[in-house]
C-alpha cells in the first residue's frame, strides 16, 4: 500500500521542530510499524536525507523503549500493543499517518521522535525498591506464604514496562499510572509493607518535582497502556498516600 | 601471554566454592570507598553486579546504551529461572542441577563453574523474593514451579511468561537504591567503545555519549563486561535490535581471549520471517511443543498449492502429512531438545517443504491436542463426545487457558487464528553460549577485566538448557563476582584514583575518534543495514544450524571481503556530535564483521558436532550429531593477533571428574 | 497530618474530591427542599424558613458551604492551569476521544458553566435573601418563600438558562461523582463499576429534579 507519513522532525532538544511529509509506497500489511519506518529510513539514507531517529530495542513489546504518538494515540490505534508490535494491516492504502514523539514537559525531546524519559528512573530511585541487601542470606523464599490473589495482583502491577504511554495519553501529562503500578506492587507484598509509607510519599514528591501533571481520572492511561495496567493501582496509591499521611 | 589457567580451586566439587570464598583476599570496607569499578551493561548480570558491588561499598560506574537500565534484553526472557530448591520434593538437588546442566551442555562446560552455579541457584530465589519479585504462587501461597525441557524434575520458578522482566526489574530496583545513595553513577545512553589497559591491567573505558556524541574517558580499578551475547551477528535473531558484541569484541582486541564463538543456540519455535523487510524474530515459548505436533506436507504439490494460497493447511489430509520429528525420533517425538528440533526443521525446508512464501516455515499443529482435550472435557461434563463442534470448542478453551497469551501474540503478528489453522514456526538464533574466556574468578585474560552473564563463555558448554540463562546472569552478578573481584582489588587499595590523563587513555580515545570519523566521512553508497543483512545471510547459510568445512571456508572469505567493502562503501549519514543511530549501528556492525570471521574459524577448527555446533561431516549415518571426546574436550580460547581468522588458538582442557561423558540420544 | 500533605498532586486531588463530595451532599439537600415546593407550598415554606433563620445553618453551615464552593472552583482552575503547564508543546494531531470521554476531559468547561449559573442564582435568590434579612432587617415572614420561588420562574429565558445549567451540572457530575471516589482511594476494580452506576443515577436524577421543578413552576403560571 501507499501511505503519506507526517513525521515530527526536530534536530535537537533546543531546536524548534515541525511536521515533515514523506510519501512511502510498497508497504506490506505484514510489516510492523517500525519495520515500515526502517524502510523509510533506508530510502532517506539513499537520498542523502537524515533518517528519522526513533527509540526501539527489543521489538517484542517488553523493553518499553519504543514510543511514538501515532495518529493521535500513544502506540497507535491498536490496543494492548506497543508500537513495535503494531502492524501495518491496521492501516489502509492511501492513509495519512501522523507520527509524533510522546509529549510532556517531563519528557523533553532529544531528537525527532526520541524523548528523554529519565524522569521515570528518578521516580523509581526515590523509593521504587525494597531495602534489602543482595547478600543472598535472606530467609527462605517460602518462609512467608503470600495469598495467590495478592501475588497475582502484584504481578499484574509489576508488568508495567515504563514506556510512558500513560503520560503521553493523559491530557494532564500525569504519571500516576506508572508510579502507582510500582507502589501497588510493593504495597501488596509483605516484603514491601515495611517501607510502604516512605515509599509512597517519596515517590509522589519526586513525581511532582519532575513536572508531571495532576490526575483527573479520565482513564485515558488505562486504555492506552500496552500492558493493561489497571486504574485500580491509582486508587490504591491514593489510599496508600492518604493513610501514610494520616499515620505519620 | 601466559598459558590459560582456569584457577579452579582444589578439593571436592561440593566444597570448592565454600573453601575458596574462605581463603580469598577481602577488601576492608574503608578501602572499598577508594575503589572504582566500571560495569558495562545492565541486564541481569550487569544490573545485579552493579547493585551488589555498590552495596559492598565500591564506587560503581555503570553504562548502558539504552535510555534506562531497565530496558536491557534480559527483560524479554519468558519461561523461567531454574533453582535446585526441591520445593516439589521430586528428588531435585544441587548435584542434579549440576548434572543436567553439564549433560545439556553436551559435556563442553567447566565442571567447577557449573557446580557453583547450581549451588548458588537457591540463593537467587530467596534474594528475589525478598526484593519483591512476584513469582507465581499456588493457592497455598507458596512458590509454584513448572518443568522445562531436558530435565526430569520441576525446578523452574516463573512469573507467567515474563520471568525475565520481573527478575530484571528486581535487579533494577536494587540498582535504583544504590543510585539514590550515590554509590552507582549511572550512565544511560552511553556506549563503551574501548577498554583502556595500563601496565597490563584494565583501568578504564572509552565511552560515547549517544546523545551529545561526546567521547568520554572513565577510569576504574576494574572493568566488568556484562554486555550480553552476539546473536545479532546473524542480523535476524530474537535478540534486541541494539544487542551487540562491541564491548566484548573491544575487550577481545585488547587481550581478552574469546572462547567457543561457534556455540550458538538456535531456538526451534519462533515466528517465521514474513519478508525482506523483517528486522527481528519473535520467540514463542518452548512449552508449546508439549501439545503441538510439528509437520510439513508429504507432497511437493501440496506445498506449491499452500504457497499459492489455493489450499489451506487444514485441507491436507492426515495421510499426506509428514510428522517428521515423530518419524525420526519415535522416543522423544516433538519433545527432542532445541538443537535437534531446529536442525530437523531446516532439513525439511531445505528439501523444499517449507510451508510459507519464504519457504522457511513448518507447522505446529494443535488440532489433535484440541480434540484430545475436548473429548476429555466432554466426558467430564457428561456431554456427547461425538459432537465434533462441541468437542472442538471445549478443547479450544483448554488450549486457551494454557497458552492463551502466546496464541494471542501469534495472532497479532501473523494475523491468522492459531485455534483454527496450525501455527507456522521456524528456528531462530536465540542465545550464544560462547563469549569472553574467564577463569574461576570470572576474570578474563586481562587482569582486572571481568566478564559475566551471556558475555562470558563459562557455564553452558555447547548448549544451554531452558531457564538457565537467567540463573547464570544473576548468579554471576549477585553471588560470584562480588566475592571474586575482591581477591583482585585487595592489591589495589593503595593505588588511589586513576588518572584519565595518561597516554593510554589518550591513545584509546584518539583511536575511537579516528574510527568514528572514518565511518562518518566515508560517504559511501550502501547503508549499514545493507551490510548487516549480507553478513547475516552468510552466517545463517554457512555458520547456521548445519556447518560444513567448505561452507565455513567460504564464509571466512566472504566475510573478509564484505568487511573490506564495508569500510570502502558504507554510508553513515549525520554528524559525530549528535544523536546518530546509524553511526551507533555502523560501529556495531563493524565489530560483527570481525567476530563473524572468528566464529567461522572456530567452527572450522572444531571437527566434531556438539550441542549448538553441528558439522555435517561429523554425524552418524542417521544424521545425528557425533561428538569427539578424545580430541575435542577442550575450550577453544582465541587470542587476537590482527586478522580475526589468524587468531591464535589456546586450549583449556576440560576435566570431568564428577560426571562421566556419555552420548546423547533421543531416538 | 503534616501541613505539606496537601501540597502534592495527590493532596490537591483528594481535596478536590472531598469538596466535590461535600457539594454533592449539599445538592441533594437542596433538591429535597426544592421538591417540597412541588408537593406542598406550606411544607416548602416551613423548611425554607427553618434553613433561613436557624443560626447553625445561617452562621455555621452557610459559610462552610460558601467556602466549599469557592474552594472547589479556585482549586479547579488552579489544577487546570497546572495541568496545562505540564505539556507546553501540544500534539499536532491528537485523538483524545479514542481513550477518554469528553466529559472527563472538560470538567473545567462544565464547571465554568455551572459557575456562571451560580452567579445568576445568587443574583436571583441569595442576594435578595441577604438583603431582606441582614441589610434591610425586614420583619420575618414565614410564608414568603414559595411566592418568591414561584414568581422567579415566570420568565421563559430564565427557565431555559436554568435547564442548560443543569444539563452541564449533570455532565459535571457524571464524571465527578465516580472520580471523587477514585481520588480518595475508595474505589477498587470491583467497586469502580458500582460507584460509576450510582454516580450515573445521581448525576441524572439530581439535575433532572431541579429541571422538573423549574419547568413545573413555569407551567403552573402560564
Amino acid at each position: 500500500m501507499k501511505l503519506t507519513l507526517k513525521i515530527w522532525r526536530q534536530k535537537s532538544s533546543i531546536d524548534k521542530g515541525s511536521l515533515e511529509t514523506y510519501p512511502i509506497s510498497d508497504v506490506s500489511e505484514h510489516m510492523s510499524f517500525l519495520e515500515m519506518l526502517d524502510v523509510l529510513n533506508e530510502e532517506l539514507i539513499e537520498k542523502g536525507i537524515d533518517p528519522v531517529a526513533f527509540d526501539h530495542d527489543c521489538r517484542e513489546g517488553i523493553c518499553g523503549m519504543c514510543s511514538l504518538y501515532i495518529n493521535g494515540e500513544a502506540h497507535g490505534p491498536d490496543r494492548r500493543v506497543t508500537t513495535c508490535q503494531l502492524h501495518m494491516r491496521k492501516f489502509k492504502d492511501g492513509d495519512t499517518i501522523f507520527i509524533e514523539p510522546f509529549r510532556a514537559n517531563a519528557f523533553p525531546v532529544i531528537k525527532d521522535l526520541v524523548v528523554d524519559r529519565s524522569s521515570f528512573d528518578r521516580i523509581q530511585q526515590a523509593g521504587g525498591y525494597i531495602s534489602v541487601n543482595t547478600s543472598g542470606n535472606t530467609q527462605d523464599a517460602n518462609s512467608i506464604p503470600i495469598p495467590k490473589e495478592d501475588a497475582d495482583t502484584a504481578f499484574d502491577a509489576a508488568t508495567c514496562i515504563g514506556c510512558g504511554a500513560c503520560v503521553a495519553s493523559c491530557k494532564n501529562s500525569s504519571a500516576m499510572l506508572f508510579v502507582s503500578a510500582k507502589v501497588s506492587q510493593f504495597s501488596l507484598l509483605p516484603q514491601g509493607k515495611v517501607e510502604a509509607k516512605d515509599r509512597v510519599l517519596n515517590m509522589v514528591n519526586k513525581m511532582d518535582e519532575e513536572g508531571f501533571g495532576n490526575c483527573t481520572n479520565t482513564g485515558a492511561c488505562e486504555v492506552e497502556c500496552p500492558k493493561g495496567i489497571s486504574l485500580d493501582n491509582i486508587s490504591r496509591m491514593n489510599r496508600e498516600f492518604l493513610s501514610a499521611n494520616l499515620n505519620k | 601471554m601466559a598459558k590459560l589457567n582456569s584457577g579452579v580451586p582444589k578439593g571436592e566439587i561440593q566444597d570448592k566454592w565454600t573453601q575458596y570464598k574462605d581463603s580469598i583476599n577481602l577488601v576492608n570496607p574503608a578501602n572499598k570507598r577508594n575503589i572504582d569499578v566500571i560495569v558495562v551493561g545492565t541486564g541481569l548480570a550487569g544490573g545485579s553486579a552493579s547493585a551488589t558491588l555498590a552495596e559492598l561499598g565500591y564506587n560503581v560506574k555503570t553504562f548502558c546504551y539504552q535510555d534506562s537500565p531497565r530496558r536491557a534484553h534480559s527483560i524479554a526472557a519468558q519461561g523461567g529461572i531454574n533453582a535446585a530448591k526441591n520445593y516439589q520434593g521430586d528428588g531435585d538437588s544441587t548435584y542434579r542441577l549440576f548434572y543436567d546442566t553439564v549433560k545439556g551442555g553436551d559435556y563442553r562446560s567447566r565442571e567447577a563453574n557449573v557446580y557453583r552455579l547450581a549451588e548458588v541457584s537457591t540463593n537467587i530465589i530467596d534474594q528475589c523474593v525478598a526484593q519483591g519479585v512476584p513469582f507465581a504462587r499456588d493457592y497455598g501461597g507458596l512458590l509454584d514451579n513448572r518443568s522445562f525441557g531436558g530435565v526430569l524434575v520441576s525446578r523452574t520458578f516463573y512469573a507467567k511468561g515474563q520471568t525475565g522482566q520481573q527478575l530484571l526489574l528486581g535487579a533494577y530496583s536494587a540498582m535504583n537504591r544504590q543510585i539514590a545513595r550515590g554509590k552507582i553513577k549511572m550512565h544511560n545512553r552511553h556506549e563503551m567503545l574501548d577498554v583502556v589497559v595500563i601496565d597490563g591491567k584494565a583501568r578504564g573505558i572509552i565511552a560515547r555519549n549517544l546523545v551529545t556524541g561526546e567521547i568520554e574517558r572513565h577510569s576504574a580499578h576494574a572493568v566488568v563486561i556484562a554486555s550480553g551475547g552476539y546473536g545479532n551477528v546473524y542480523f535476524l535473531s530474537t535478540n534486541a535490535m541494539g544487542s551487540n558484541t562491541t564491548a566484548a569484541w573491544k575487550a577481545h582486541k585488547k587481550g581478552a581471549f574469546f572462547a567457543n564463538p561457534c556455540y550458538t543456540q538456535i531456538h526451534p519455535t519462533c515466528i517465521p520471517r514474513s519478508g525482506e523487510y523483517q528486522s527481528k524474530l519473535t520467540l514463542m515459548s518452548e512449552s508449546l511443543r508439549n501439545d503441538g505436533r510439528i509437520w510439513v506436507p508429504k507432497n511437493l504439490e501440496d506445498v506449491k498449492a499452500l504457497r499459492e494460497g489455493t489450499i489451506k493447511a487444514t485441507d491436507i489430509k492426515e495421510e499426506n502429512r509428514d510428522y517428521y520429528l515423530e518419524r525420526r525420533y519415535p522416543a522423544f517425538g516433538n519433545l527432542v531438545p532445541r538443537d535437534v528440533a531446529s536442525r530437523a526443521a531446516k532439513e525439511r525446508c531445505d528439501a523444499g517443504y517449507g510451508v510459507n512464501q519464504t519457504g522457511e516455515a513448518v507447522y505446529l499443529d494443535f488440532s489433535s491436542a484440541i480434540m484430545r482435550y475436548g473429548k476429555e472435557q466432554a466426558l467430564l461434563k457428561g456431554e456427547d463426545e461425538n459432537d465434533l463442534q462441541l468437542v472442538k470448542k471445549l478443547g479450544q478453551d483448554i488450549v486457551k487457558s494454557k497458552y492463551g497469551n502466546l496464541f494471542q501474540m501469534y495472532e497479532k503478528i501473523v494475523d491468522e487464528n492459531p485455534y483454527e489453522l496450525p501455527m507456522m514456526i521456524y528456528p531462530a538464533v536465540h542465545y550464544t553460549m560462547g563469549g569472553i574466556w574467564v577463569d574461576y574468578n570470572l576474570m578474563t585474560t586481562v587482569p582486572g577485566l571481568y566478564a559475566i552473564g551471556e558475555a562470558n563463555f563459562s557455564d553452558h558448554g555447547s548448549n544451554r538448557l531452558g531457564a538457565s540463562a537467567l540463573m547464570q546472569g544473576l548468579a554471576d552478578g549477585y553471588f560470584v563476582l562480588p566475592y571474586t573481584i575482591g581477591d583482585y582489588l585487595s592489591d589495589d587499595i593503595r593505588t588511589g584514583p586513576i588518572s584519565t590523563d595518561s597516554t593510554e587513555f589518550e591513545k584509546a580515545e584518539s583511536n575511537v575518534k579516528e574510527l568514528l570519523e572514518q565511518l562518518v566521512n566515508n560517504k559511501g553508497n550502501h547503508s549499514v543495514d545493507y551490510y548487516h543483512k549480507k553478513l547475516g545471510r552468510i552466517m545463517w547459510d554457512k555458520c547456521g544450524m548445519a556447518r560444513t568445512e567448505i561452507g565455513l571456508k567460504e564464509a571466512i572469505k566472504e566475510i573478509k571481503e564484505l568487511r573490506e567493502d564495508f569500510w570502502k562503501n558504507v554510508m553513515v549519514p549525520g554528524q559525530l556530535n549528535e544523536l546518530n543511530k546509524e553511526l551507533e549501528k555502523a560501529g556495531r556492525v563493524a565489530d560483527f564483521l570481525e567476530l563473524g570471521e572468528l566464529f567461522a574459524k572456530d567452527a572450522l577448527t572444531r571437527n566434531e558436532s556438539c550441542g549448538g555446533h553441528f558439522r555435517e561431516e561429523y554425524a552418524t549415518k542417521e544424521g545425528e550429531a557425533k561428538r569427539d571426546d578424545k580430541n575435542f574436550t577442550f575450550v577453544s580460547a582465541w587470542e587476537y593477533v590482527g586478522e580475526p581468522s589468524e587468531a591464535k588458538l589456546h586450549k583449556e582442557q576440560l576435566e570431568f571428574e564428577n560426571i562421566e561423558l556419555k552420548e546423547r540420544s533421543y531416538k | 497530618m503534616s501541613s505539606s500533605t496537601f501540597y502534592t498532586s495527590i493532596g490537591y486531588k483528594i481535596l478536590m474530591a472531598l469538596s466535590g463530595l461535600f457539594l454533592m451532599v449539599f445538592l441533594l439537600q437542596h433538591l429535597v427542599i426544592n421538591s417540597m415546593s412541588v408537593i406542598s407550598p406550606d411544607l416548602f415554606n416551613e423548611a425554607s424558613h427553618f434553613m433561613g433563620t436557624n443560626p447553625v445553618v445561617q452562621f455555621l453551615l452557610q459559610p462552610i458551604l460558601i467556602f466549599g464552593v469557592v474552594f472547589h472552583f479556585i482549586m479547579g482552575f488552579f489544577l487546570d492551569i497546572r495541568n496545562r503547564k505540564a505539556r507546553s508543546n501540544s500534539y499536532e494531531f491528537n485523538k483524545p476521544a479514542a481513550n477518554s470521554s469528553w466529559i472527563s476531559r472538560n470538567m473545567v468547561i462544565s464547571g465554568i458553566t455551572v459557575l456562571a449559573f451560580l452567579a445568576i442564582h445568587f443574583i436571583d435568590f441569595w442576594i435578595p435573601e441577604i438583603n431582606f434579612k441582614y441589610i434591610q432587617f425586614l420583619p420575618e415572614d414565614p410564608t414568603r418563600y414559595y411566592h418568591e420561588l414561584h414568581e422567579k420562574f415566570a420568565l421563559l429565558p430564565r427557565v431555559i438558562a436554568y435547564v442548560i445549567a443543569f444539563v452541564f451540572l449533570s455532565l459535571h457530575l457524571l464524571h465527578g461523582f465516580q472520580s471523587s471516589f477514585q481520588s480518595v482511594g475508595a474505589s477498587t476494580n470491583k467497586t469502580r463499576l458500582t460507584f460509576s452506576k450510582i454516580g450515573n443515577v445521581f448525576a441524572i436524577v439530581v439535575p433532572f429534579g431541579f429541571i422538573v421543578i423549574a419547568i413545573f413552576h413555569y407551567l403552573t403560571q402560564h
